[in-house]
């Protein structure tokens, strides 16, 4: 049950996009079409997961004994680009068909700050190492459910007739305040 | 003389031509995020301009020595230990500020900005320039940071600075996530609309 709780939480309440405004350069980059919006999702969801095990196994067994937490920041975003080459080589070499479909996403998640936010996070609410992982894959599924929702609309608005200086960005992030208008609906959820 | 007016450009280009947040759209997660009162807006936006003018500094000068193959896990670390000295400094002469700002000291490794200017300037350019080019992108996104803390604290809170000028509760949204991405739409597209106008 409290896991159940925790992933709801994670997905719509906290929903890391509308709620915690974390991760909106690729939310805003990325959204614009269906396919390549689910791509970017799922690439996410597999880094923020495996991102968040190798943090939080490192921080538990290295930083904190060793009396080093003030070298987090620094240790946190070279695991995760490291992670994240990482992570390109092996997909590339074991399923090239899944590689050329998340390819460009890749990369680009090194400057998600949703991926160190969720790694800096779980640490300072405490969770225990599986919480932990429920937590940044739920985060994750958020992430991607918020990119999808807004792709979907974005297809959508491409065939409306948008006031000249709100085209673009500025539509867009009208658009996202309203959807996080939507999601606080879920606020009493949890 | 000329070499003078090319440093003004330089440093003025950030505050308004090529302004981050406001032109670029970059480092949107701390600009949606941390607005929700003008002071925590202008105590980001320091604290990024700090980040931004100490490692443009130091990526120039030592651009000559890093391989090209490695530079972007180079400027990784540098930023990342300057943020680290940022992170410290504001826990301890600021506390208060360090707990509504949270995670987001940190997040400053990943804000666009600071590896896009390393990256875009600091790289090619000496040592004095990308100090005047760090300061200009940074006031601008500090400009940028509190131009919408205000926006938002005066709508969601009544109040400026902490000041409050209605009696009771402002429109409490504003001040929440919702009411960012709104008020920040807004306002870029009322930027775009002036300077279409001027063009």
């Amino acid at each position: 049950m409290e896991y159940i709780l925790l992933i709801i939480g994670a997905i719509l309440v906290n929903n890391i996009v509308f709620a915690q405004t974390l991760g909106i350069c690729p939310f805003l980059g990325v959204s614009g079409k269906i396919s390549s919006s689910v791509g970017m999702g799922a690439a996410v969801v597999f880094v923020i997961t495996l991102a968040t095990l190798v943090t939080f196994l490192l921080n538990q067994y290295v930083l904190v004994p060793l009396s080093l937490g003030f070298l987090q920041t620094i240790v946190y975003i070279l695991v995760i680009a490291a992670l994240v080459q990482m992570v390109e080589i092996i997909l590339k070499k074991v399923s090239p068909s899944l590689y050329s479909a998340l390819g460009i996403f890749l990369p680009l998640i090194t400057t998600n700050c949703a991926v160190l936010g969720v790694a800096l996070l779980v640490i300072q609410k405490e969770f225990t190492l599986l919480q932990s992982l429920v937590y940044g894959f739920s985060t994750a599924i958020g992430f991607g459910l918020a990119l999808i929702i807004m792709a979907g609309i974005r297809e959508q608005l491409e065939l409306q007739s948008v006031p000249k200086g709100m085209k673009g960005s500025p539509i867009t992030l009208v658009t996202a305040g309203i959807l996080a208008l939507a999601f606080m609906g879920f606020a009493n959820l949890v | 003389m000329s070499a003078k007016i090319n440093q003004w450009k330089n440093f003025s280009k950030g505050i308004l031509k090529e302004n981050p947040a406001l032109v670029l759209m970059l480092g949107m997660c701390p600009t949606l995020a941390v607005t929700s009162s003008a002071f925590n807006g202008l105590g980001m936006g320091l604290a990024t301009t700090f980040v931004l003018v100490l490692s443009n500094m130091l990526i120039s000068a030592i651009k000559t020595q890093v391989p090209d193959k490695v530079r972007i896990p180079c400027f990784i670390v540098v930023i990342a230990a300057f943020v680290t000295v940022v992170d410290l400094l504001i826990q301890g002469f600021l506390p208060s500020l360090a707990e509504s700002l949270g995670v987001f000291i940190p997040l400053i490794v990943v804000n666009c900005i600071v590896l896009g200017r390393a990256e875009a300037f600091a790289s090619k350019n000496g040592v004095f320039s990308s100090l005047i080019d760090g300061l200009g992108m940074g006031l601008g996104f500090t400009f940028a940071l509190t131009l919408l803390g205000m926006l938002r604290e005066a709508l969601g809170a009544g109040s400026f600075f902490g000041c409050k000028f209605i009696d009771g509760d402002g429109i409490i949204v504003f001040i929440l996530a919702p009411g960012a991405f709104i008020v920040l739409g807004f306002l870029v597209a009322l930027i775009r609309h002036l300077s279409a106008k001027k063009n």
